[in-house]
Formats: C-alpha cells, structure tokens, sequence
C-alpha cells in the first residue's frame, strides 16, 4: 500500500452531513469486479442525472475539479454500510483524504486498510474550512506527520488514531503484520478450546 | 478482589489474544459469515494465494443477492447471478459450509444465525455487514467488517481493533400499546443522533429489555449501526438460554451445561462503569416514523415534519431542506397525511416470526390500498408463517408473498422501489437511493407499515384499539 505522508491537492468541499456508504456507492454497481475501476460510481446518483448526464450544479462535476484529491465534508461521513466499495470509490477517483468532523467506524477502519485518510476536525475548524474554499477548488495541503491541514494562510490541525496515523505512514498492511503472529495465535487457540471446548469443532 | 466488568469486557477479555504497543488488541474470531457481496474479500485472498485459517469457522451465506420469486438462478441479470455462483465457488474451494440459494436452511444471515443456535452468548462474530450487531442480541461481541477486515478474517481467524468506549442504554417504565422495538431504536437515535454511538460498543439494558422477546432484541440490536454503535449487546438470560438449548447448532449434554454455567455469568457486574450512559423512559415513546433520509430524522408518528426556517442552526436547516426536498414533503406537514405508494415487510430487522404475527394482525382490519412484498427472513419463518396461515392474510390483503432475502431492503437482486415512489418499509436505511435510484423510505414497525398499506397513507396505529375494532 502506499505510504500516506503529506498530500498537496485541490479540495472539493461537500457541504453536506450524513454523506452515506449507499450515497458513495450505490448498492447496484458492487457486483462489479474492483478492476473496472470503481472511480465511475462514485457519488453516483448525486452525479448523473436519470439520464446517466453529469449534473452541472454538483461540485464533483465542475471542470475545476478535475485533480480533486482532498475532500470536504459535514458531520457522520460515511455512515452506514460496510461496503468497502464505498472507499474503493474514493480510492480509485484519485481521492487520498477526506476531512469532516466524524467518520462511521466502520468506513474508518475500510479507509485506513486502503490508504486513505479519514481526517477528523474540529466543527469550527471544519466551518473555517469551508469558509475558506468557499466554492474553490483551492489547494490544501494534508500532513500526516504534523496532524495538520492548510490553505492558504488557514491551519487547522487534525485527529486520528495512533496506531491507523502509523500504518498510513508506513504503508502497512495488517495480513503480513500479523502472520508474524502465528505462534502465539496457535497457542491462544489451543488454550481458548480446551476452556470453551464446546467451540472446538 | 478481581474488579467489576461489564459484559462486554468480559466476552473482549476472553478473545484477547494479544495487545501490541499502539493499544490495539489482536481477537479470536469465533464465527465469521460471508454473503455474496464478500467476493471482494476472497478476490484479495487469492491474490495473494492465501488459504483459510480455519474454514470449519466460517460459514456462507446467500442472501444480499438473492432472487425472492424463485429460488433459481434462471432468469436473473447475469452479474447478480455470477455474484452468488461465486459465493459457491468459493465455499467449495476453501471447504465452508454453504447455506446457499436452495437450502432448507436459507434465510438472511442476521436472521439464521440466532435461529440455528450459531450465535451464542460470549462469541465473537464477524460478518461484511454492518448489521452484524444483530447478534449482540445473544451476548455476543458481533460487528460488520470491510471486505479487507473480510480478507483478514478469512487469513487468519483474527482480527485487530481498538477497544472501543462503552455506553449503556437502559430502557425503563411500561412499553405503551403500539410501541416496539424499532419505535424504540428509532426514538434513541432520532434523540441522540445518528452518530452518538460512533466508537462505543452499546449495551442495552433496563426493566423493558428483560420483558422484550428475542426477536425484538435482536431488531433493536440490529440497529445499532444506524446511531453509530458497531455493536450493540443485550447480556443472556434464562428465557435466551431455554431457547438456545433447543437449537440445532448448539452444543449439547455435559458441554450444553457446561456452556449454560459460562452464559450465566455473561452480564455487566454490579458497580461496573460504562464511559457513558443514558437511560429513556419508554412510557414516552410513540409509534415513530422516519420523515427524511438519515435514521436520526425521526418523529412520533402525530408529529409534523420539521421546519428548516425554525432551525437557528443554518448548516443544520440546510440539512433538513435538502432531506424534504428529497423526500417530496413540505415544512411543517402532518406526518399522518403522507400518501404512500408502496409497502416493503422484510428485512433482517424486522422479518422474524413475530414481526409477521404483528404485521398480518393488522391486515385483519383490511385490504391494503398499495402494492407490496412480504419477503420472511428465513425459510425456517416462512414455513412456520405458512404454518400459522399468515401468508393468505398477506394474499388476500393484495400482497406478494414472496422467497426470503435481504430484498428490497437494499435493492440488489432487482427488487427495487421505483424513482419517486414512496415506501413503508420495516427495514433498516431510508438513505437517499437506498431502495433503489430515486426512492423514499419511511422506516417503521411492521404494524405500522401494515397500518399505512390498509390507509394509503401513514397513520397511528395506537388508533387501531381507540376504535374498538381491534
């Protein structure tokens, strides 16, 4: 995975709470294979009209918008379901960060397995921010390292998780970090059953 | 003198493998689902040629795509049914149990877990969906997880999370007449929000949980997610653990009683502490409904929709415009007066057998005036519904009675609520496009969706008694 240590990049501002997993991706383009690049179907119907034709109102499809690697958004992004897709949508429009006061579990934890941030601010913070995009596209810059975003002469700082700020820093991937945990997994397991022995099958 | 826990720290403790220096914990996964849509998880198994840790461990079933007119693949779009056969491919590559399209046991994975016995008190359990809380209804540690957690799971029997906050829920007083467990869980997070549970496992507690049914609790459980909570645990007692006993799946002789002694002593000490808690008197409640498109836009049932003009807070009165802009309702409209066109029972939140008693009581009193399914969540609930006639109440009331499913709930087998059609539904999401593009979704209680299919339009069904005809 790469690596997320500070990203420069115009910003889309979505001045929206609940922006929801079924929002991000509509629940009838997930039976797609990932590899024919789930870019498309982000944000869909937001997007496209009923006609599948972009919307010239919505901020996504402003021409202005075209390198747009930061987003913006209101409370609860990403609420809902667990559907990964809803980051692989992101991922794969070229979105590396997404800022907004609260994020759901669970699409925090799809986030981070896929290298995007979910950077949490404060609601003030959060206004200071939109105030200062104010329909732009302007560039912010996202450190990682440092916990901070700006714009301009703006500087906010953000929050996350330790141990998720580490992995994104390093790239990590958790399958590989805990294979190395093997023998004390096989000894958890043989003491686990012979407690729960009604669990070993 | 070991100090008080709660019934989650003692189901996490039991599954801590180890902890590593951020704080994160390495679990033991007792039961991990998969459905159709896991596919994404498998795909990123292969690609790196990894086996399952322990397939007897992991269990498939289809339900996300599955076709509710027929339990044949005949006929289906082509991409939904290469999405089941792939479920299949992959159980019999990696060895797991399959409860696919045809088997006796099919039904909604939340739904056929706690049927079977397979979710039991003090497991951990994990599944690709969001309402896997469903399970904490048993005394379970049980949550959604990404398709990458999916790949995780599958790779190694584990999986890392930080130990999330705690909050107990303590329902009190006497549930009114028309009052249930989704008016409930409605009521919570329509009052708190729909992310006041973010990073907190939810226990649910209180004098109304013990008099609850095991159906309801899991419906409540089931909808932890949508104020936030990953999980949500009600601790086991005698009347769960009766009915556990008599499960297909769960142990049996010296180890059911040695099992019987451990669930006993799953339950928050006296003078454990939660990092916060908030107690609701149910004697408060009414029938609620959703009027907008996130769980937390909620009302009584004798409300009227919200006014963004009132709201001093513009980002929020924005955000109530934008939700009556999508739903088609003016300010300030009697919930009572929405017209409906469509109605949906079903679900894994609410198509378990008492739901469908509840919902095919009410179509007692009449035909209904809109088209709908009825989709049981389990063939195992639609058999005994059969059994119980409730299936001709649905028929003759003009329903369709149809195959078990995650259905319209989610749209994804094609059973879908048209653009600008506007549902009753007893399901779990009223997100814009949830039920299909362009679709309106009024969450509510099976009798209350009955209730509005028999009107038209919505309606109190605390009336239902008032009238005398009940």
């Amino acid at each position: 995975m790469e690596p997320f240590i500070t990203v420069t990049a115009p910003t889309c501002a979505l001045d929206m709470a609940n922006i929801d997993t079924d929002q991000l991706i509509p629940a009838r383009f997930m039976k797609e294979p990932r590899s024919v690049g789930y870019g498309q179907f982000l944000l869909y119907d937001l997007r496209f009209d009923d006609q599948g034709q972009p919307k010239t109102n919505y901020a996504l499809n402003d021409p202005k918008a075209q390198n747009v690697q930061i987003v913006l958004a209101r409370r609860n992004f990403g609420a809902g379901s667990s559907r990964e897709a809803a980051v692989y949508a992101l991922v794969d429009y070229g979105i590396r960060c997404v800022i907004a006061p609260s994020f759901g579990d669970i699409f925090s934890s799809n986030a981070i397995n896929n290298g995007l941030l979910p950077a949490i601010v404060e609601e003030a913070d959060c206004d200071r921010l939109f105030d200062q995009l104010n329909g732009s596209f302007q560039e912010a810059s996202v450190d990682l390292t440092a916990q901070t975003i700006s714009v301009d002469a703006l500087r906010v700082s953000f929050d996350i998780r330790a141990v998720w700020k580490k992995k994104l820093l390093n790239g990590w991937d958790d399958i590989d970090l805990t294979m190395q945990e093997k023998t004390e997994i096989n000894r958890f397991q043989n003491a686990y059953f012979s407690r729960f022995n009604w669990l070993n099958r | 003198m070991s100090s008080p826990q709660t019934l989650f720290d003692k189901v996490w403790q039991a599954h801590e493998i180890k902890q590593d220096d951020a704080g994160q914990s390495l679990l033991w996964v007792d039961r991990h689902f998969v459905h159709e849509g896991s596919f994404h998880g498998f795909a990123k198994l292969a690609e790196r040629n990894l086996p399952l840790a322990r397939p007897e461990q992991t269990l498939a079933i289809a339900d996300h795509y599955v076709p509710t007119r027929a339990r044949t693949l005949d006929g289906m779009n082509e991409k939904v049914a290469a999405v089941i056969r792939t479920l299949q491919d992959n159980a019999q590559k990696h060895d797991v149990e399959l409860i696919g399209l045809e088997s006796y046991d099919q039904g909604i994975v939340h739904v056929v877990g706690p049927e079977l016995g397979l979710t039991q008190p003090g497991l951990l359990m994990v599944c690709g969906d969001s309402h896997t809380a469903t399970h904490g209804a048993f005394g379970a540690i049980a949550f959604g997880i990404g398709a990458s957690e999916v790949a995780h799971v599958l790779a190694t029997q584990t999986i890392w999370q930080t130990k999330p906050k705690q909050l107990r829920i303590s329902f009190n007083g006497k549930l009114p007449y028309g009052v249930t467990a989704k008016d409930m869980a409605l009521h919570w997070i329509a009052k708190f929000g729909a992310d006041f549970a973010r990073g907190y496992a939810i226990e649910y507690a209180g004098n109304v949980i013990e008099d609850l049914s095991l159906e309801a609790r899991l419906t409540l459980c089931n909808l932890s997610i949508e104020g936030g909570g990953r999980m949500g645990l009600i601790a086991p007692d005698e009347k769960l653990i009766e009915f556990l006993a008599g499960c297909a799946r769960t142990p049996k002789g010296d180890q059911l009683e040695t099992a019987k002694e451990y669930w006993r002593h799953l339950k928050s000490d006296e003078g454990a502490t939660f990092d916060q808690e908030v107690e609701i008197d149910v004697s408060q409640i009414a029938p609620t409904i959703t009027w907008g498109v996130s769980p937390e836009e909620a009302l009584g049932v004798d409300a009227c929709t919200p006014d963004p003009a009132k709201e001093k807070d513009s980002a929020k009165a924005r955000q109530i415009a934008d939700s009556l802009a999508y739903m088609g309702l003016s300010a300030g409209q009697p919930l009572q007066e929405i017209a409906i066109d469509r109605i949906f029972i079903g679900s894994c939140t609410n198509a378990r057998i008492d739901d469908l008693r509840a919902a095919a009581e009410v179509f007692k009193q009449g035909p209904s005036k809109v088209p709908g399914i009825v989709s049981p969540g389990s063939n195992a609930v639609k058999r005994q519904a059969e059994a119980e006639g409730l299936d001709k109440i649905f028929k003759s009331a003009g329903l369709d009675w149809v195959e078990s499913g995650c259905s319209m709930c989610v749209g994804m087998n094609g059973d879908i609520v048209a653009p600008g059609e506007r549902c009753a539904s007893t399901s779990n999401r009223n997100f814009k496009g949830r039920q299909g593009p362009g679709s309106r979704t009024h969450l509510m209680s099976p009798a209350m969706v009955s209730w509005a299919a028999i009107h038209g339009h919505i309606a109190d069904i605390r009336h239902l008694t008032n009238t005398g005809s009940h």
